[in-house]
C-alpha cells in the first residue's frame, strides 16, 4: 500500500514552479516556435537553408565537434590525475578547473583573443610555425574549448572517483597490463559519464556567443557562427529569419538535452548499485 | 583485517612512476596554457598602460553605471531564483507527482539553449513584434531594450542554477525528518526552516553563487534584449564590448579585471563550501559502500 504523504506545501512549492518555468522558460520558448512556425514551410525552408546558414552551421558543428575531441582527451586526462595520484597543487588544479564556467563569456573571449592575436603571447609563437588562430576557424575552436572544458572533467570525476578498485586488482591478478586494464576494464565503466560530458560539452559548444565573437574573424561564410547570423538578422530588423535560424539552434538544444538525458540515465544504471 | 591493511597493496593502473609522471606534467602545462594564462593576461592588460589608466576607466562615470545595473540585475534576478529553486527542489524532491520527471528535463532546459536564442525568443514575447508587444507599447511599459528585459533575459539564463544544486542533495536525505517534525505538530515553514534548511544550507549557498556569477557575466542574451545603450542599459559584460570595439582595450581589459576578480572569488568560495559538504553529492549518498 502506498504510503500517505504527511508533508504539507506540495501547492504551493509546486505552483510557484509551474508558474515560473511556464513564465520563464516555457513561454518564451513557445512564442519563439509559434514565430518560426508561422513562417509557412516554403520560407522557413528557403533560410534556414540559405548558403550563409549552411556555412554557419558547418563552421559551428565543425568547431564544436573539434573543440569536444580536444576535450575528451584533456578533460579525462584532467579527471584521471586529480582523482588517481596525489601531488602538491591537486587541490589547486581541481579549483581552477571551474574557472570556464565562472569567468564571463565576454571577458574570456578579449582573454584569449589577446593571447591568440599575431602581436601575443601564443599568436607570436604560432605565428613562427605559420599557424593564424585569432579570426580563423581554429579561433572559434579554442573558444569553445575553454568554455565547455568543465564538463567531462566534471561528469567524469565522480564516476572515477567511485570506482571499485577491486575490478583492477582482479584484472591485474589476471594479469593485464595496465593499457589493457584501462581499455576493457575501466573505460567501458567510464564510458556513459564520458559520452554524457561529451554530450553537454557539445551542447555548449553549439549555442557558445560570447567567447567566440572577439576571437573569430566573424566573416560569412567562413568564420561566422550560427548564433552570430541570428544575432546579425536581428540588428537587420529581420525578425523572420532569426526566428527561423534561432529555431533551428534550439532544435539542436533539445535534441542534445534528449542525448544527454539517455546518457545519463544510462551512466545511473551502471554506477548506482543496489 | 589488519592482514588487508597492512598488505602492500599492488601498484594501481597508471601508477608506473615515469607515466604519472609525464601525465601530471601535461596536465600541469595543459591547465597553464588553457586555464590560467586568461585571467593572467586580463591582469596584465588592465595594467599595461599604468595604474592611472586603470583607475581612470573603473571609475569613470560609464563604467560604474554599466556596474550598478549589474548589481541591480543580480539583485533582483537571484533572489527570485533562489526562491524558484527552493520552490522546486522542494515539490520534486519531498512529493510523487505525474511528470516529476518531465519537469526537472524542463527545468534544465535553459543549460542547453544558446543565449542568443533565449534573448531572441524573449523578443518575441516582449517586443513590438511579440506576443504582449503591442499590449505593452499601448499601455507605455517598457521591457525590451530597458533594465527589466534585461533582468528576465538573466532569470532564464540562471534558472536551473539553485535548484539542481538542491535537488541531488534532499534527494539523498529523503523525507524522514521532514515527517517526523509534522507529525510532531510542527507547521511547514517550521519544518522547512529549523528542519531542512539547516540540513541544505550550503548548498543552497553554493547555488546562490553560481547562479550570481552567471547574472553579473552573462552576455549573449543581454546583449539581444538591452539594446546595448550607453550609461543606460549597458551591464559591465557589454561595456567590456563597447570599450572593446572602441579601440579601448586596455579600457575593456580594466572593466573585465572586475568581472574576472569576481569569479575568483567564486571558485574561492566553492572551495570553502565544498569543504563544508556542498557540491558533492555522490560521495556522500551511499556511506555504507565506502566503510564496505
Amino acid at each position: 500500500m502506498r504510503r500517505r504523504n504527511v508533508l504539507p506545501g506540495l501547492p504551493l512549492s509546486l505552483g510557484v514552479t509551474l508558474f515560473y518555468v511556464g513564465l520563464i522558460v516555457v513561454l518564451p520558448l513557445a512564442a519563439l516556435a509559434f514565430k518560426a512556425a508561422s513562417l509557412g514551410f516554403e520560407d522557413y525552408w528557403r533560410i534556414v537553408s540559405s548558403s550563409r546558414s549552411m556555412a554557419s552551421y558547418r563552421v559551428t558543428v565543425l568547431s564544436a565537434l573539434g573543440a569536444t575531441t580536444f576535450n575528451l582527451f584533456f578533460g579525462l586526462a584532467l579527471a584521471w590525475v586529480i582523482t588517481r595520484y596525489r601531488f602538491p597543487g591537486r587541490r589547486i588544479v581541481d579549483a581552477v578547473v571551474d574557472l570556464p564556467f565562472a569567468l564571463p563569456t565576454a571577458v574570456a573571449g578579449i582573454a584569449l583573443t589577446a593571447l591568440f592575436a599575431n602581436s601575443g603571447w601564443f599568436g607570436s609563437v604560432l605565428e613562427g610555425f605559420g599557424i593564424k588562430v585569432a579570426y580563423t576557424p581554429i579561433g572559434i575552436m579554442i573558444a569553445m574549448c575553454f568554455t565547455s572544458l568543465p564538463f567531462i572533467v566534471r561528469t567524469v570525476q565522480p564516476v572515477l572517483e567511485d570506482l571499485d578498485p577491486a575490478l583492477e586488482e582482479a584484472a591485474q591478478s589476471l594479469g593485464g597490463s595496465d593499457w589493457t586494464i584501462f581499455r576493457k576494464v575501466i573505460l567501458p565503466l567510464l564510458a556513459p559519464a564520458l559520452l554524457a560530458g561529451v554530450s553537454l560539452s557539445f551542447a555548449r559548444c553549439l549555442g557558445e556567443f560570447g567567447a567566440i565573437i572577439f576571437i573569430a574573424g566573424n566573416q560569412p561564410m567562413s568564420t561566422e557562427i550560427t548564433a552570430l547570423l541570428i544575432f546579425i538578422r536581428l540588428e537587420e530588423y529581420d525578425y523572420q529569419a532569426a526566428a527561423a535560424i534561432a529555431s533551428v539552434l534550439l532544435l539542436a538544444a533539445f535534441f542534445m538535452l534528449a542525448v544527454t538525458n539517455w546518457l545519463q540515465a544510462r551512466a545511473l544504471r551502471y554506477t548506482v548499485k543496489g | 583485517m589488519s592482514t588487508v591493511s597492512t598488505r602492500r597493496k599492488p601498484p594501481r593502473v597508471g601508477d608506473a612512476p615515469l607515466f604519472r609522471r609525464s601525465l601530471i606534467g601535461i596536465v600541469f602545462v595543459l591547465v597553464a596554457f588553457v586555464i590560467l594564462a586568461p585571467l593572467v593576461i586580463i591582469g596584465v592588460e588592465a595594467f599595461s598602460k599604468g595604474w592611472q589608466l586603470y583607475r581612470d576607466t573603473v571609475v569613470h562615470p560609464d563604467t560604474l553605471h554599466a556596474v550598478m545595473l549589474t548589481v541591480l540585475a543580480a539583485l533582483i534576478a537571484v533572489p527570485i531564483n533562489t526562491v524558484f529553486g527552493i520552490a522546486a527542489a522542494w515539490a520534486i524532491t519531498k512529493f510523487d507527482f505525474r511528470g516529476k520527471r518531465f519537469l526537472l528535463v524542463v527545468i534544465e532546459i535553459p543549460f542547453s539553449v544558446s543565449p542568443i536564442v533565449a534573448g531572441v525568443a524573449y523578443l518575441f514575447v516582449y517586443g513590438l513584434q511579440g506576443l504582449f508587444g503591442p499590449w505593452l507599447d499601448a499601455h507605455d511599459i517598457k521591457i525590451l531594450f530597458a533594465v527589466p528585459g534585461i533582468i528576465i533575459a538573466s532569470m532564464f539564463v540562471t534558472a536551473p542554477f539553485v535548484a539542481r544544486e538542491l535537488i541531488p542533495l534532499m534527494q539523498a536525505q529523503g523525507r524522514d525528518l521532514e515527517e517526523a517534525s509534522t507529525s510532531l505538530g510542527a507547521s511547514g515553514w517550521r519544518t522547512f526552516f529549523s528542519v531542512t534548511l539547516p540540513n541544505v544550507k550550503w548548498a543552497l549557498l553554493y547555488g546562490v553563487i553560481l547562479c550570481n556569477a552567471r547574472v553579473m557575466g552573462e552576455f549573449g542574451a543581454v546583449s539581444v534584449v538591452s539594446g546595448n545603450i550607453r550609461g543606460q542599459t549597458n551591464t559591465l559584460p557589454l561595456h567590456i564590448e563597447l570599450l572593446y570595439h572602441d579601440y579601448n582595450a586596455t579600457g575593456a581589459f580594466a572593466a573585465a579585471s572586475i568581472l574576472a576578480l569576481i569569479a575568483v572569488f567564486t571558485i574561492i568560495a566553492k572551495v570553502a563550501l565544498e569543504r563544508q559538504g556542498a557540491g558533492r553529492v555522490s560521495k556522500t549518498e551511499n556511506p555504507a559502500e565506502k566503510t564496505s
